[in-house]
């Protein structure tokens, strides 16, 4: 009777069967276990292999609590979960918050799952993912892959994929026990800066066990990869620099504007960027389809909504304070409270979440190793053309004409017919629509909170006394030089120490050129 | 208008002495937690916690036979204030018990006024440590709860051998790193093998860090990062090093103020994978944890809110103190110090948390990874209970010093080298 039963049991054991069983052995809490189980998902052929595995991956595989199925949920938006069976993929229904148990997945386990995903993907009719398949096996150094590359290799038809084989294939052979086969791989990889080249190169290096004439290779190779990375780090840290000195620029154009042109000292100025940036967060609520696009939408938008707000306090606050620095100082100071305050009430004091749109995430390689992100690359960019803009408003236009005569002798312009309130008007919401504008990228670098504009009112400030009140240029030239020399140094001195030093070097520069690096000419500055 | 003030005055003078009276029949509860300022986002949840606590104690009978009262008052994230609001809470006011404070600053600035007036205070954050007052229970972290088991577990389970100590600028981080130094260098970390970097509060420009963790990852050894960057500017940090291409699974980054709290305002897509370490994690597998989270969320009517380990050491000391008053007999200060200690109580996560005559807690340790959702897949858990250690074993200063608030010894500071108890002040 037994013996009979095991006998049915046997034959059963077909190929659905060891899916079954294998779904069924992810319920283990050992992550090595599970990493077994996968594997085994991964051998059989079945239909519903891929599902299980990238639901394992992205963590939607879940048991059910009362029937202790494996099954793959989706969240009903912290109510509870919407069930699949993951071996049928039949519906169960929908349970409660506690109605299912996540099936967890570590780092490690995460990055053996990509391996195993992509080792089925490799044989995908689309050559863009098995691309993807073979960049994913190599960065997962699973060994038992390497066979597979080999495999694929001899049938691949396309020369761009069969190049990548090649160079995963060389990472695998680094650590082949065979001597030729690992000189050779030395030999390739002296120019490559990927980072698992130089982990394993540097092992080499340091194995005793190893014989002399292999490891005086991978040294030899490591020297080579050091002064290749040395050079890209130079260009790396100018470049940092530029991004940090245009993210000043665009925080301090504004304000070299209000501050420069009406010598009004906009405490406020700070908030304004906040506006703008909590404008972009609006945006993205507004149109919540449209997240790749709505960074296009907010700009304008923030330029006006921030535009509208500078106008309401220059003239609710600002025109009747002309010519007295000090009270203006105080009144823009309380005008800043009053918007962050408003901003907690409105939005609440957390900060909020503005999604990055696709296009900006992630970054630009330009060679191997050298890199750079997406978001500071468009941010730089978008600094240049926000000057440019400004710049041919000032130079080309009817308002700019106004503007550099009212800045110059505001009574000579009077005389001439100019009406300097509306220029003031103008100008106050020009600086201030900047600053907006200057939020929409901020919000992409930093938290979007009521604190927000506080952190860049010091920076702004810095670098319009240190390029010259009143002068576009100056801005620009000194918020590219103070964040160039700011990452030079933040290596060595530390990222505390850097801001200290420059700061210390702004004072002593202003004592000996009190109108900053290019100072404004005209009558009205003479006196 | 006379009269409007004399109406006002009136009207202060029976709110006033209302209260007055209402103090001769219940136990009062103070809550000292900043309301507005910069750490009202985290300590407001925890001022919710105790009125939720208190609501609950009341509804199954009191305590020795008399209602709870709760009074708040708000220090507005201005440590002087602290220490202000601390004194009204006990001279003015007349409470019982207090529970509050959340940064180092904060409880520093308290400290001496609680001493004075020989009152109770509940600290519910993980700190620093190098201090144990006779007046004050830590039922929040010590470093041996947190930061070293961490560390250990990146070591051991991870293997990682290079070791990126990244903090703000200020006392708590600077006193975790200087612990954690000590002990990768006595494990046979190489001085070569640690990089330490400092920023401001609330800092965003974190490329050149970034980059430079990333080249010092590449060096050939498995390289983990230890943060103690705190609360916002870990958005731009964790932001930066998925922008570089830095994953946890390359190089994991443990956080020590990362929660779920925390993590509810955040895009968590960057930062799945990274891990924390604390003692309770709301995705905790137990039935009390059940049971608290539904009272939670019917307490603040609010179905996206989160539970925190905080809210979790809150829990703890609310019913360690309400276990001592019962013992005692008394909710007097002196009575309810002697009767807490060894005092036992079930925790959050299925386990037993119990006072140390050193006035910290035993706490599991528990090892999160976090998950799209914003909540933490628990990777790795102690054996057993913890016990918190208020002078580390690592720091050259403090490894002779023990506390012990028990009969024959009763101090907070006893160097075992010299047999002396070096006062309250010790530094």
């Amino acid at each position: 009777m037994v013996l009979s039963l095991a006998c049915l049991l046997t034959l059963s054991v077909s190929a659905d069967d060891a899916f079954t069983t294998a779904v069924n052995g992810l319920k283990t809490r050992s992550f090595a276990d599970k990493y077994v189980a996968a594997s085994q998902i991964a051998a059989t052929s079945h239909p519903r292999a891929d599902v299980v595995l990238n639901a394992l991956l992205s963590g939607n595989l879940f048991t059910q609590r009362r029937s202790d199925l494996v099954v793959i949920a989706t969240s009903l938006d912290k109510k509870g979960y919407r069930l699949i069976d993951a071996i049928s993929g039949e519906s169960l229904g929908e349970v409660g918050r506690r109605g299912a148990k996540k099936i967890s997945v570590n780092n490690g386990l995460r990055r053996q799952l990509r391996g195993l995903i992509a080792g089925r993907q490799l044989s995908h009719e689309d050559s863009r993912l098995r691309l993807e398949a073979v960049e994913a096996i190599a960065s997962s150094g699973d060994k038992a892959l390497r066979s597979v590359l080999i495999n694929r290799r001899l049938v691949e038809q396309q020369v761009a994929v069969r190049e990548a084989i090649d160079i995963a294939l060389v990472v695998f052979d680094l650590d082949v026990d065979d001597n030729l086969i690992r000189l050779a791989a030395i030999k390739a990889s002296s120019d490559n800066l990927h980072p698992t080249v130089r982990v394993k190169l540097t092992n080499i290096a340091n194995d005793q066990s190893v014989s002399t004439d292999v490891r005086s290779a991978a040294s030899e190779a490591l020297v080579n990869l050091e002064t290749l990375s040395k050079r890209y780090q130079m260009v790396e840290t100018f470049f940092f620099g530029l991004s940090l000195g245009s993210i000043l620029v665009l925080a301090a154009i504004g304000l070299s504007i209000t501050f420069g042109v009406m010598g009004v000292i906009n405490m406020a100025h700070g908030e304004l960027i906040m506006i703008g940036a909590y404008t972009t967060y609006v945006v993205q609520i507004l149109f919540p389809g449209a997240i790749e696009y709505s960074l296009l939408i907010a700009v304008p938008a923030a330029f006006c909504v921030s535009g509208l707000v500078g106008i309401v306090i220059e003239r609710s606050v600002i025109q009747f304070l002309y010519g007295r620095p000090l009270e203006t100082l105080l009144a823009t100071f309380g005008v800043s409270l009053i918007l962050q305050q408003a901003v907690r009430s409105l939005f609440s004091p957390l900060n909020r979440t503005v999604l990055t749109p696709q296009w900006m995430s992630g970054s630009l390689e330009i060679a191997q190793g050298l890199s750079i992100t997406y978001n500071r690359f468009y941010i730089f960019f978008f600094a240049l053309l926000v000057f440019a803009a400004l710049l041919l408003i000032l130079q080309r236009t009817r308002l700019g004409l106004e503007v550099r005569a009212v800045t110059q002798n505001r009574s000579m312009a009077k005389a001439m017919g100019i009406r300097s309130t509306r220029v003031d008007i103008m100008t106050f919401g020009l600086g201030a629509g900047i600053a907006g504008v200057a939020g929409v990228a901020l919000s992409q670098l930093t938290n979007v909170g009521p604190n927000l504009g506080q952190g860049y009112i010091v920076d702004s400030f810095m670098v319009v006394v240190f390029g010259g009140v009143g002068n576009l240029w100056g801005t620009l030239v000194a918020g590219l030089s103070l964040g160039v020399v700011n990452k030079f140094i933040e290596p060595a001195a530390g990222a505390v120490m850097a801001k200290i030093l420059v700061l210390v070097f702004i004072i002593l520069f202003i004592q000996k050129r009190p109108r900053g690096l290019f100072p404004q000419k005209g009558r009205a500055v003479e006196d | 208008m006379y009269k409007q003030m004399m109406k006002l005055f009136l009207l202060v003078l029976v709110t006033a002495s209302s209260s007055w009276v209402s103090a001769a029949d219940t136990i009062k509860v103070g809550v000292l937690h900043s309301l507005s300022g910069t750490m009202a986002i985290s300590e407001t949840t925890l001022k919710d916690t105790i009125l939720m606590m208190v609501k609950e104690q009341n509804a199954a009978g009191g305590l020795l036979g008399k209602q709870l009262e709760a009074v708040v008052v708000d220090p507005a994230s201005n440590w002087p204030l602290f220490a202000e609001k601390a004194r009204e809470l006990i001279a003015k006011e007349k409470v019982d018990v207090m529970f509050g404070c959340w940064t180092s600053v904060s409880r520093k600035s308290v400290l001496p006024v609680v001493e004075e007036l020989n009152g109770l205070l509940f600290y519910p954050v993980q700190y620093e440590g190098e201090e144990s007052s006779k007046n004050v229970f830590y039922t929040g972290a010590a470093p041996n709860q947190q930061a070293i088991p961490a560390v250990d577990y990146l070591m051991n389970d991870i293997g990682a051998q290079r070791w990126v100590l990244a903090g703000t600028d200020y006392v708590y981080p600077r006193t975790t790193n200087k612990i954690l130094e000590a002990y990768l260098k006595a494990k046979g970390v190489k001085n070569e093998d640690i990089m330490i970097s400092y920023t401001p509060f609330g800092h965003s420009d974190w490329q050149s860090i970034v980059s430079d963790i990333k080249k010092f990852g590449s060096a050939g050894k498995k390289t983990a990062v230890v943060s103690t960057v705190n609360g916002d500017a870990n958005v731009p940090f964790y932001k930066e090093l998925g922008n570089q291409g830095i994953s946890a699974e390359d190089i994991p980054v443990i956080a020590f103020s990362v929660g779920e709290e925390e993590l509810s305002g955040f895009d968590t897509a960057p930062l799945v994978g990274h891990l924390a370490a604390w003692n309770y994690f709301m995705s905790v597998d137990a039935e009390v944890n059940d049971e608290f989270i539904d009272g939670w969320l019917d307490f603040i009517d609010d179905d996206d809110r989160v539970s925190n380990d905080p809210m979790e050491a809150h829990y703890i000391g609310f019913k360690m103190w309400v276990e001592a008053v019962n013992k005692a007999g008394t909710t007097d200060s002196n009575a309810v110090q002697d009767a807490i200690i060894g005092v036992a109580v079930p925790n959050l996560s299925g386990g037993i948390a119990t006072m140390m005559p050193n006035h910290h807690i035993t706490k599991p340790v528990l090892i999160g990874e976090i998950q799209s959702d914003g909540q933490f897949d628990i990777v790795w858990q102690s054996s057993g209970s913890v016990p918190g250690d208020a002078w580390s074993d690592f720091l050259p200063g403090s490894k002779d010093i023990t506390a012990d608030w028990q009969a024959p010894l009763a101090c907070g500071n006893y160097n075992v080298k010299t047999g002396q108890c070096s006062g309250q002040n010790y530094e």
